[in-house]
């Protein structure tokens, strides 16, 4: 079998308010391989978010083992998630979450400064991935002169300009109409198609029906992990 | 290069917020120009009170004649300074005194059609020693032309010019002082206008023994002072023992009984100007302080705002890789930033300061580079100390819950 991107054993998450202590993920083993396109389900209260926030590298489990592309990340420093975070992951975020300030290029550009990338070889990835998405005359734009799609597809080149392991996108048409939502799920199926690890967030069923792998989560359990009978398009 | 792309960062959050930036940089501004100006004005009259220290002599005693006093109305001196008081300083076996007897007057001085009244005093050739008098041209006179009440003559730097002469062309030449011919044998160097009755660079001198019994005439017999130059400040003491036995004795004056003259140390005068001035400047320099600890505090709270506005910013930059120390170092740099051009701005407005209050108020002051840069390194320092918070709280937040700020 192909190489493993994701690998859970036991994952727990418990949050403590108060004197009560919420059990938000429990003992949540899964795997995901390099190449899938995989939806995570679930109402909220689910836990599906913070199983996103653990496999993303924002939080930490409180038991249980996290690999990520082979390397365990579960008892890494904080200082070391941001680095995994940076190379490993890109995020697609349903609030889009650009920098309004900056260009659609620069915000592109942002996780390889953080890299460490010179400045003429991150104009050039920056630009490739921008192209990649349709954006190559849009680049000096900043997000407010923007669409909702074309912002979208800003921050997919985002997610994508490190060359991730995986690109996480939670709820990514959840604030754009529904041709729009669906362009940028062809998007991601595209890149799908093209072997890019993909774990999707979303409670819509229809969202849902673009990947080949649904995982349900309720009461921070996995409820269901099924695979489609037919990919949502043919590679 | 990350370096690089962070301080631009924070250029972009200062630009983006110019007026807020502006408006709190200007505390910056303030404090950083308070302090160089109130320390330039200290440091001027430090200045100041230091050139008047060197050109009234260092260590210099002044020797009075003392007044009776009735009802509030001098009668006169009761006891004049005589030269063989002078003398019997002078002679004191042991004695480590300088000293030099003055007679004054004003009189007449007079050069081919020019002629201009000045301040001549009778003194000895060590009086120059004393106040520390240079030569511009020719010579001091020496102690043989006191002895021989020669007409000679050493003119104050500003003479020639009222005698509307070069001061080359008056040097060998002749003058009338008091309608008699003297030789003038030296020009003394600028002293500068201390005060309004010390301007040494109008007044001539001449020696002692010419000038009471030659110029002067029966006015003349009667010293205006004796100045006593003492080695070293540890010397003071024994100096005033030292005058006072051997002025008691020369006055037949017993113990106990209140002498007739007066001893004055001007550089305690000095000396006591200089502390107050000292206590002032650091008073002025701490309150100016206090506004530069207040424009500190207002870009902290600033920062506070800016880091609270950009949670966002901040959990995106988190969740696309930013390290703390990245995120600290944005938010401190900005702070640097802003103490820094406000300090800055703070040299330049101070420097306009020190200069308008030298201009309008006629104030002298030093703008001494130590305060400059003291001054720069404080802004600097408190861009530190109070960009620190705020960066930190920046750099220590959760990424998830900054995604989730509203």
């Amino acid at each position: 079998m192909s190489d493993l991107i994701i690998r859970t054993e036991g994952l727990t998450k418990d949050y403590v308010l108060g004197a009560e202590t919420v059990h938000a993920l429990r003992d949540v083993d899964l795997q995901i391989e390099q190449g899938e396109f995989v939806a995570m389900m679930g109402p909220s209260g689910s836990g599906k978010s913070t199983f996103m926030n653990l496999i993303g590298c924002l939080d930490t489990p409180t038991a249980g083992e996290y690999w990520l592309n082979g390397a365990p990340v579960s008892e890494l420093s904080d200082d070391q998630l941001a680095r995994i975070r940076n190379r490993e992951i890109g995020f697609v975020f349903q609030t889009f979450n650009l920098l309004p300030r900056a260009t659609a290029l620069h915000n592109v550009e942002l996780p390889l400064i953080y890299a460490g990338v010179g400045a003429k070889e991150r104009r050039k990835r920056a630009e490739a991935k921008l192209d990649l998405v349709g954006l190559m005359d849009r680049m000096g734009h900043r997000p407010p002169e923007l669409s909702g799609g074309e912002r979208q597809r800003v921050a997919v080149a985002r997610a994508l300009v490190n060359n991730p392991a995986l690109l996480l996108a939670d709820e990514p048409t959840g604030n754009l109409d529904s041709v729009t939502g669906a362009e940028i799920m062809r998007a991601l199926v595209d890149l799908n198609a093209d072997g890019q690890t993909i774990v999707l967030v979303t409670h819509e069923h229809d969202i849902a029906e673009y990947a080949q792998r649904q995982v349900h989560l309720r009461d921070g359990f996995i409820e269901k992990d099924f695979m489609k009978e037919h990919a949502g398009v043919d590679a | 290069m990350l370096a690089l792309e962070i301080f631009m960062v924070a250029l972009g959050a200062i630009r983006a917020n110019l007026m807020r930036s502006a408006l709190t940089t200007l505390g910056i501004v303030i404090g950083v120009s308070a302090v160089i100006a109130m320390v330039a004005l200290g440091e001027g009259a430090q200045r100041q009170v230091q050139e008047q220290i060197e050109r009234m002599g260092t260590n210099v005693l002044t020797i009075r004649g003392g007044q009776r006093f009735f009802g509030g109305v001098s009668t006169g001196d009761s006891q004049d300074l005589t030269v063989k008081d002078a003398e019997a300083l002078r002679d004191k076996p042991g004695g480590v005194l300088t000293i030099s007897p003055e007679v004054s007057s004003r009189v007449q001085l007079a050069y081919l059609r020019w002629n201009s009244s000045n301040d001549v005093k009778g003194v000895w050739p060590e009086y120059f020693g004393i106040y520390n008098h240079t030569l511009e041209y020719g010579r001091f006179f020496t102690q043989g032309e006191v002895k021989g009440r020669r007409r000679v003559v050493v003119l104050g730097y500003g003479i020639p010019e009222e005698l509307g002469t070069p001061a080359e062309i008056l040097v060998g030449n002749t003058i009338q002082i008091s309608g008699q011919s003297f030789e003038v044998i030296g020009i003394l160097a600028e002293k500068g206008e201390t005060s309004f009755y010390f301007r040494p660079d109008a007044w001539a001198f001449i020696p002692t023994s010419t000038a009471q019994f030659r110029v002067f005439g029966g006015r003349g017999q009667r010293l205006s002072s004796i100045y006593a130059q003492v080695p070293s400040a540890e010397f003071m003491d024994q100096a005033f023992a030292n005058i006072d036995q051997v002025l008691r004795r020369e006055h037949r004056i017993r113990p106990g009984e209140d002498v007739d003259f007066s001893i004055r140390n001007s550089s305690d005068l000095v000396a006591t100007f200089n502390e107050t001035t000292q206590t002032f400047t650091l008073l002025l320099a701490g309150i100016a302080g206090i506004s530069l600890l207040v424009g500190g505090i207002g870009i902290m709270n600033i920062m506070l705002v800016s880091v609270t506005e950009r949670t966002r910013e901040i959990g995106v930059r988190k969740a696309l890789g930013a390290t703390r120390r990245a995120i600290m170092l944005q938010f401190l740099i900005e702070a640097l930033v802003l103490c820094a051009f406000g300090g800055l701005l703070g040299v330049i407005a101070g420097f306009a300061g020190a200069r308008m209050m030298t201009e309008v108020a006629n104030w002298q002051t030093v703008v001494a580079p130590s305060a400059v840069i003291m001054a720069l390194g404080f802004s600097v320092g408190i861009g530190l100390f109070f960009g620190i918070w705020p960066a930190r709280r920046a750099a220590r937040m959760d990424p998830i819950e900054a995604l989730r700020y509203e």
